[in-house]
């Protein structure tokens, strides 16, 4: 059905909407995954966005029971060039469409998505709107200019665990997941290392943390603004002396503030399954997941206790950082994949490792 | 790491005469790497049989030798010359054999000479199917069941225990030479037994039949400190049993999701490790159940190929010239993306468009050949062409092959239509599109051609849309169904025919009154991600309609 996507320059583009019916708002920000549909689809971390594939054919493969990354579809909005109306795959249950429909998530094909791609790297992240019912030009500006945007918002209480809750009992080591928006291949990859998951939620009294007794914590990636939750970092500096930590892409922003560090926006952020990055101990180049739109700044960090060890080769910000001293370390980029490569997945063995050090050191 | 300094005196061999199934691809990654090498300060002696190419001009090497491409006679050169090192991995199989002949021959010991790029094992471990299939086994991968023979009894009795249908594929040949299908043991005994005759060191394998799987290739490449990245992904129209050179082929993958590809990004990941690929690049084909997933391994060519060149202009990544940086010890986070120029060549390149390579025949030159396509090839050449979706690249590439097709029209086929479609043959996209005017569905064609339905589908969005477009014919095309026959990549000419229009310059004029006109997207290796530099652009109709008040 004929449907609009606005956006906040005044470009008003008509397309062909899917999914649920209505309208969405939030930032627009484009990813450049070639496959993984289905995985970005249901990425916490875009709560608040509404996501461009930069790849033109969309729902080829349709969407299957298993890459599946979290509970709900929280992103704002889906924008393609053309959706396939046919899907081909031994394991697709249903198509595309469906999947949104049953999420509630809009979804707009037919766009120049390459349009929109140029003007985002040009002007940097816009508010855009999808409307599925036909409007004036100015009722559409209007409602868009009234959205929220994410700077300075707490969007991860949306997205994240209401209570704790056991992902796996099983395990010679116990890890607390400070959830600000999990995706469901970290915790697998977890429970894959032996360890014993537990998942916390995000306002979570450290205390309760210590009374789980960990053998170590793994903070989530999330979506929106690092500097809008003070109170998750307050909580991390309270363990961070007593545990293993390790922190994945919002992850990384509030173990750094913890550690003097300060974030900014990034123009258009990083989404994509190609960054190349550097790992400056090994000297060795990964190709990354990247899914983020802040930033910690490499300047703010305490250089006596933290040292940077991973580097975006693209535009050199910080990709990766550890604690001189302790055993914390934390990366900007996605090591549990899902989608994109798994260069990185050596990480969740680094940190069992580390987990398994401490624990026989105390 | 840098350049190596060791080194400073380099032979880079060339594949010799244009043959089908080497074609002037490699002329192409020759003369790449000869700039590229020269640009390091390199001297280059460049020995290739074949005048007619670009890389033998005079100003590309600083010593050229038109000369065979034979072992004794490269070992005179050799001794004359005295390099430091040969890059066979530019010049196709050929090169790749005569290395392996003129270390076995003790020359390349005898004066010092290294081979670059691919050692001496690896190409041995990649070329052997014995060593390969081993060595996929070594890192857990799955090959199709085989057996090697070097006689006709043995190869029987590999045959029957694998069961029919069974794959002849000749060791040491190019582009498959001397492979069929055998589906009976008769059929097996003739075809063997040429096979044994065909292969240069008189060897066949005989291998599980996965005719009918879904046939994918991945472009790798790695540097000395062990960074891989794949460059291009490749998806097969034709499925298995079709040579890779002869089928129709589409970049990037179309129908695998992230969690199949990545396990398959994976296996070449681990594929160029084992082999032991040193630098530069290989082309690893792999085939897929298309039922269950099931993921085998088909081959490796640890060196620039055909799709390598395919690769190369479907994103803008230079393949051969950074496989030639590679071969003398760069590293890919040293090499700067010449597309973006802020960014390293050690990424992988993202695509926002659909690319299609159509294979060229020439049957009417040669009467005696079988038009039916099997996995030895008999392309002689190609055509590719991008476009936003699948449907307008298409369209596209049909009308480039230069014939009496504008598109995916209909087209006057000889054969009946189901034999047409089920066994491979130049024209089976018209067999195809014949079978949709006749009634039959998707699951149909697909049940006998084994083609995915996904490819199938957009086939038939195109045949359904020209059907509707004919309502036209005679009355002013509208805006809509023209942007939109644009977009599916229709040509002027071919809206001319549907409507009945007077030429192709009406409906051009028509369409610019519309506002309807081409639009030029940069192959950028980006997406749009950052800012291009290089001209390399496609054209396409994409607009989104605006709107305005």
């Amino acid at each position: 059905m004929e449907g609009y996507l606005a956006i906040e320059d005044g470009t008003i583009l008509r397309g062909e909407t899917f999914g649920a019916r209505g309208k969405s708002f939030g930032e627009l920000i484009f990813n450049t995954s070639m496959t993984g549909y289905q995985e970005i689809l249901y990425d916490p971390s875009y709560k608040g966005q509404i996501v461009v594939m930069t790849y033109p054919l969309i729902g080829n493969y349709g969407v299957n029971e298993e890459d599946v990354e979290s509970g709900k579809i929280h992103l704002e909005g889906f924008v393609i060039r053309e959706r396939s109306r046919i899907y081909s795959n031994w394991r697709a249950t249903k198509p595309l469409d469906l999947l949104l429909y049953e999420h509630g998530i809009i979804g707009i094909d037919g766009i120049d998505t390459r349009r929109i791609t140029l003007m985002l790297r040009e002007k940097g992240a816009l508010r855009g709107a999808i409307f599925t019912e036909k409007k004036s030009r100015p009722q559409m500006m209007k409602e868009l200019e009234k959205a929220p945007g994410i700077v300075g918002v707490d969007l991860v209480k949306e997205v994240s665990a209401k209570k704790t809750f056991t992902w796996s009992g099983q395990g010679k080591y116990k890890v607390v997941v400070l959830d600000c928006g999990v995706k469901f291949n970290t915790l697998r990859l977890l429970a894959s290392r032996n360890f014993r998951v537990t998942v916390m939620p995000p306002d979570v009294p450290w205390q309760e943390i210590v009374k789980e007794s960990p053998d170590g914590i793994l903070v989530s990636n999330g979506p929106g603004d690092p500097s809008a939750v003070p109170y998750i970092v307050g909580t991390i500096s309270n363990v961070i002396e007593r545990y293993p930590v390790f922190g994945i892409c919002f992850g990384i922003q509030l173990i750094a503030q913890v550690f003097g560090g300060k974030t900014y926006k990034l123009k258009f952020g990083h989404h994509g399954a190609n960054h190349p990055v550097m790992d400056l101990a090994a000297g060795k180049v990964l190709i990354t997941v990247q899914n983020h739109g802040f930033c910690v700044d490499i300047g703010t960090l305490e250089k006596n206790d933290i040292e940077t060890t991973h580097i975006n080769l693209n535009d050199n910000t910080l990709e990766g950082l550890a604690h001189r001293k302790l055993p914390v370390f934390a990366v900007q980029f996605h090591p549990e994949h899902a989608p994109g490569p798994t260069d990185s997945v050596y990480l969740f063995d680094k940190f069992s490792r580390m987990v398994e050090k401490h624990g026989k050191e105390n | 790491m840098g350049k190596r300094t060791d080194i400073k005196k380099i032979m880079l061999l060339g594949s010799g005469p244009i043959v089908i199934g080497q074609a002037c691809e490699f002329d192409y990654s020759g003369s790449q790497a000869c700039k590229a090498l020269r640009e390091e300060g390199y001297h280059i002696v460049l020995v290739n049989s074949n005048p007619a190419t670009i890389m033998t001009d005079p100003e590309m090497a600083d010593r050229t030798y038109l000369e065979p491409l034979l072992p004794e006679i490269v070992s005179r050169i050799i001794e004359r010359e005295k390099p430091d090192a040969l890059l066979p991995t530019l010049g196709g199989q050929t090169a790749l054999n005569l290395a392996i002949s003129l270390k076995d021959m003790g020359i390349l010991d005898r004066f010092g000479v290294e081979i670059l790029g691919a050692a001496y094992d690896v190409i041995r471990k990649s070329e052997d199917r014995n060593l390969f299939k081993k060595a996929m086994e070594r890192i857990g991968l799955k090959v199709p069941r085989s057996g090697i023979a070097c006689n006709l009894e043995t190869a029987s009795e590999i045959a029957m225990e694998i069961g029919f249908p069974v794959i002849i594929r000749p060791g040491f040949t190019l582009g498959g030479t001397g492979g069929s299908v055998a589906y009976n043991i008769e059929e097996f005994q003739d075809l063997a037994d040429s096979g044994l005759k065909l292969s240069p060191i008189g060897e066949i394998l005989v291998e599980q039949s996965v005719i009918g799987w879904k046939e994918f290739e991945l472009e790798v490449m790695r540097d000395r400190k062990d960074n891989v990245v794949v460059i291009c992904s490749i998806e097969n129209l034709d499925p298995m049993g079709v040579h890779t050179g002869d089928s129709i082929t589409v970049a990037p993958i179309q129908t695998l999701s992230d969690r199949e590809y990545q396990s398959m990004r994976d296996a070449a990941v681990s594929i160029i490790r084992e082999i032991g690929v040193e630098t530069g690049g290989s082309n690893i084909q792999f085939a897929v159940n298309p039922e269950n997933g099931d993921m085998t391994v088909i081959e490796m060519n640890p060196r620039v190929s055909r799709s390598s060149a395919l690769a190369s202009k479907a994103t803008g990544f230079p393949i051969a010239k950074i496989a030639a940086k590679l071969a003398v010890g760069y590293t890919l986070d040293e090499i700067p993306n010449d597309i973006t120029r802020k960014t390293p060549a050690s990424f992988e390149p993202a695509i926002d468009y659909c690319v299609i390579k159509i294979p060229k025949f020439n049957f009417e030159k040669f009467p005696l050949a079988s038009p039916i396509l099997t996995t030895s090839m008999k392309s002689v050449g190609e055509v590719m062409s991008i476009g936003r979706t699948f449907k307008e690249a298409l369209n596209k590439a049909l009308r480039s092959m230069e014939e009496k097709f504008q598109g995916f029209e209909d087209f006057p086929v000889e054969m009946e239509t189901s034999l047409g479609i089920s066994q491979p043959n130049q024209h089976r996209l018209f067999y195809i599109k014949k079978g949709f005017r006749e009634g039959l569905s998707i699951d149909d064609i697909h049940q006998i051609s084994r083609i995915d339905r996904w490819f199938l589908y957009n086939l038939k969005e195109l045949a359904d849309f020209e059907e509707e477009f004919k309502k036209y014919r005679n009355r002013k095309i509208p805006y809509r169904a023209m942007k939109k026959a644009k977009e599916y990549g229709f040509s002027d000419r071919q809206i001319s025919r549907l409507a009945n229009m007077k030429d192709d310059k009406a409906v051009r004029k028509l369409r610019v009154s519309m506002g309807i006109e081409a639009r030029y997207n940069l192959v950028d290796t980006c997406a749009g991600e950052f800012e291009a530099y290089t001209p390399y652009y496609y054209s396409t109709y994409e607009r989104s309609e605006e709107v305005k008040k």
